[in-house]
């Protein structure tokens, strides 16, 4: 790697007191740094989300409970969604964008680094602003702190009249807050893949990883943004008097849910593409092959994009929209399954005849495969409006959900830490504990979210403080909490990985997985230079042409 | 890693990407439009709905003078940002300017029909749905000319200093697409309130 660093002169090397390094990181514009904040931050911010479902679970135990009191239960279903949706998947999958995308497009930073440090900030404000809300949203008198109308607020109750105080405020503000900053994040990616590729790079080269990140920023542009306007609509209605979402004065509840879905299904595949791009990523290097069926990734990543902006209203089968209307969203929220199926197909495609390597990674990937395929065929089940008018508002959908994010989005995103955090830190994770990891949450995983579905088809309806003994739900219920607490545990299993790794763990150098592309050609953790020299390449695989440059891949595409 | 390092291909001669100032703008302008869009539909959707008067049939006139001001000021913008990539910077300063005049007399044309609707007609935010919507819709779009007019105003700032040359003639075009944009939103606001609201 000799060549390719720049001699740092060893005065600078020496440790700096903290103040110094606390300094350099609050001010930081490097967009590796900023990738680790953000996902530092959201790690954080998963251990507040992730006692508030704790004692969701503990509250569902078993009939009559009394663990917590039913206003503090709405406070924790709200905090728990909004938490885990805008201030956990969000920032940790622009963490690693941010982290990811320059390096892997051979580019020194960001296009726009300070933009960049301005919408961290913002987004971890926003973050600040929604938690003030248990010391600050008090207002009225028994008026409820932090925000209890659930994270999606349906109109009337986000009203003065039904939220007085400031709880709904607080949760206003952090959303619109983090909203700027995910707009402005979006932006930034964007503008850096499309203008700082490296020499070479042209777009049918660039790493699936980044194409994907691309399309993902392109969403947000558009699914976002309607969150933010249907925000200052609430505030207009809140602070100004306006009757956008009033009924009493003609205005209509419905446009409200109708724009906070145009923004919300978009939103989960704003969260499931970057996951899509990480498995894009693992599962090649460790089948040993590449991937299979590139462009037609690519083209289904788009596709999905596109099919996505309208399917909002399968959200809303039950609030009795016309005939035309329930086909037209049956049918378009199928159609998302025909891309999503091509994805899966290829990845399938790409292990199939190869050299796998079952590292933990890995394990995270494949347990990715199979929990998101039931979690689609769910989807596909509630697609069809008939029967979505059975289990809406059930616990079923609770289930199906959780089936995407947890089974999906956060497998995904496991196995990204155990193959990026050796590039970002220099050391690799222990895979012992990995193992632990894995299969801890892999049984907590199905028991809490398999067992789920059935109370769901039984009839338990989402957000009750708690139910009557004699339904059959009881036994369930429990087994679901302590599926929880066992997932609680892999966690911790994690954030000790995390932290003993970080000290202890074997050093990773630069390419411990004999990967092909442009971040393992740098040192671990990177230079702030990142590349000493701009690369430049000739195929997909970049590290593969310059470690077989008898047969490079340049020769074949 | 050397070796490997050193084996990467030689650079291609011909590696052209686009601005990224102009991508980011471009992109910015996507977003706003998707904002614009929700305020649109919201608009339209409560067309008629109010329970109470006044509608917009009694109250609103069409600004027909200051909407031309407005989009004359799409063309001297386009007009300044030619002449300084020419190297004119005479002309750049003058035409920015009076781009600067034309945005002013726009938004002194909605203060003086936001007067006239709150003190003769008696329609505020909190009037009925039209009020709501129309205030909003309006509101927001001179809330971004308002946000245009203090970005040439810097820039006018730095012309009259002297310190605006052909160099910087990549940003005022960045600067110029968001003044576009804004104009370009007008005519949809047009259409929408005083066209097809009325």
């Amino acid at each position: 790697m000799s060549s390719s660093v720049i001699p740092v002169p060893v005065g600078q090397t020496e440790a700096r007191p903290w103040v110094d390094e606390l300094h350099q990181w609050l001010t930081t514009v490097d967009h590796k740094r900023l990738g680790i904040l953000y996902i530092v931050s959201a790690l954080l911010f998963l251990m507040i989300g992730g006692v508030e479902a704790l004692i969701i679970r503990v509250q569902l135990m078993h009939s009559h409970n009394n663990f917590v009191s039913p206003e503090v239960f709405n406070r924790m279903f709200t905090m728990h969604g909004t938490t885990m949706i805008f201030f956990v998947a969000m920032p940790v999958l622009f963490g690693f964008a941010n982290y990811l995308v320059p390096l892997m497009i051979g580019a020194r930073d960001m296009a726009f680094p300070r933009l960049n440090a301005f919408s961290f900030w913002l987004s971890f404000l926003g973050g600040l602003l929604l938690y003030f809300s248990f010391l600050g949203g008090s207002g009225l008198y028994g008026a409820g702190n932090a925000p209890d109308v659930g994270w999606w607020s349906y109109a009337p109750l986000g009203a003065r009249a039904f939220s007085p105080g400031h709880s709904s405020d607080y949760w206003t503000l952090a959303l619109l807050v983090s909203g700027f900053g995910s707009i402005g994040t979006a932006i930034n990616i964007i503008a850096t893949i499309l203008c700082l590729r490296c020499p070479g790079m042209k777009l049918n080269r660039m790493p699936l990883l980044v194409w994907m990140n691309l399309v993902m920023a392109g969403m947000v542009l558009l699914a976002i943004t309607p969150l933010s306007a249907a925000q200052i609509m609430l505030l207009i209605d809140r602070y100004l008097g306006g009757h956008f979402f009033d009924t009493q004065a003609g205005g209509s509840a419905v446009l409200w849910m109708h724009f906070f879905w145009i923004f919300g299904h978009p939103e989960v595949y704003i969260l499931i593409i970057p996951c899509f791009a990480f498995m894009s990523e693992i599962i090649p290097v460790f089948s040993r092959k590449p991937i299979f069926g590139y462009p037609v990734m690519v083209a289904a990543t788009v596709c999905i994009a596109f099919v996505s902006m309208s399917v909002w209203a399968h959200h809303m089968f039950t609030i009795g929209m016309n005939s035309y209307a329930n086909s037209f969203f049956t049918l378009t929220t199928m159609a998302v399954g025909v891309p999503t199926g091509i994805k899966i197909f290829n990845w399938i495609g790409t292990m199939w005849g190869g050299r796998i390597q079952f590292k933990t990674a890995m394990l995270f990937s494949i347990g990715f495969l199979f929990q998101f395929l039931i979690a689609g065929l769910t989807g596909i089940m509630m697609a069809a409006s008939p029967f979505d008018w059975q289990l809406s508002l059930s616990y079923f959908v609770v289930a199906h959900f959780h089936y995407v994010i947890v089974g999906g989005i956060l497998f995904a995103l496991f196995g990204a830490f155990y193959y990026w955090y050796p590039k970002m830190t220099g050391r690799m994770l222990s895979e012992r504990l990995g193992k632990w990891h894995f299969w801890l949450f892999l049984i907590g995983f199905h028991l809490t979210f398999d067992v789920m579905h059935i109370p769901g088809i039984l009839g338990m309806p989402r957000r009750i403080y708690t139910y009557e003994p004699g339904r059959g739900w009881d036994t369930l219920n429990l087994l679901i909490t302590i599926g929880a607490f066992i997932q609680a545990l892999a966690i911790l299993v994690f954030v000790a990985n995390l932290i003993i790794s970080y000290f202890k763990g074997a050093r990773a150098g630069n390419d411990p997985w004999d990967a092909w592309t442009l971040e393992w050609s740098i040192s671990s953790p990177p230079p702030a230079y990142n590349f000493a020299t701009v690369p430049t390449v000739a195929s997909r695989r970049p590290l593969w042409d310059a470690k077989h440059p008898e047969d490079p891949d340049s020769r074949y595409e | 890693m050397s070796a490997v390092t050193n084996s990467f291909p030689n650079p291609t001669a011909a590696w052209d990407l686009p601005s990224r100032g102009k991508v980011a703008m471009a992109c910015l302008i996507i977003a706003e439009s998707a904002i614009f869009t929700i305020f649109v539909v919201a608009y339209l959707f409560y067309l008629g709905k109010s329970i109470t008067g006044p509608t917009p049939a009694e109250v609103l006139e069409t600004p027909i003078f200051y909407t031309i001001c407005l989009l004359s000021s799409s063309l001297t913008i386009h007009l300044a940002a030619k002449s300084l990539a020419r190297g004119i910077a005479f002309a750049f300063l003058g035409l920015w300017l009076l781009t600067i005049a034309l945005g002013g007399l726009f938004l002194y044309g909605t203060a003086l029909e936001w007067h006239r609707l709150i003190y003769n007609n008696g329609l505020t935010i909190s009037t009925n749905l039209f009020g709501t919507t129309y205030y909003s819709l309006v509101g927001l779009h001179a809330f971004h000319v308002t946000a245009g007019l203090i970005m040439l105003a810097i820039v006018a700032v730095f012309g009259l200093a002297g310190r605006v040359e052909m160099k910087q003639s990549g940003r005022i075009e960045v600067l110029a697409m968001y003044w576009h944009f804004v104009d370009a939103v007008w005519v949809v606001v047009f259409t929408v309130v005083y066209v097809l609201g009325r």
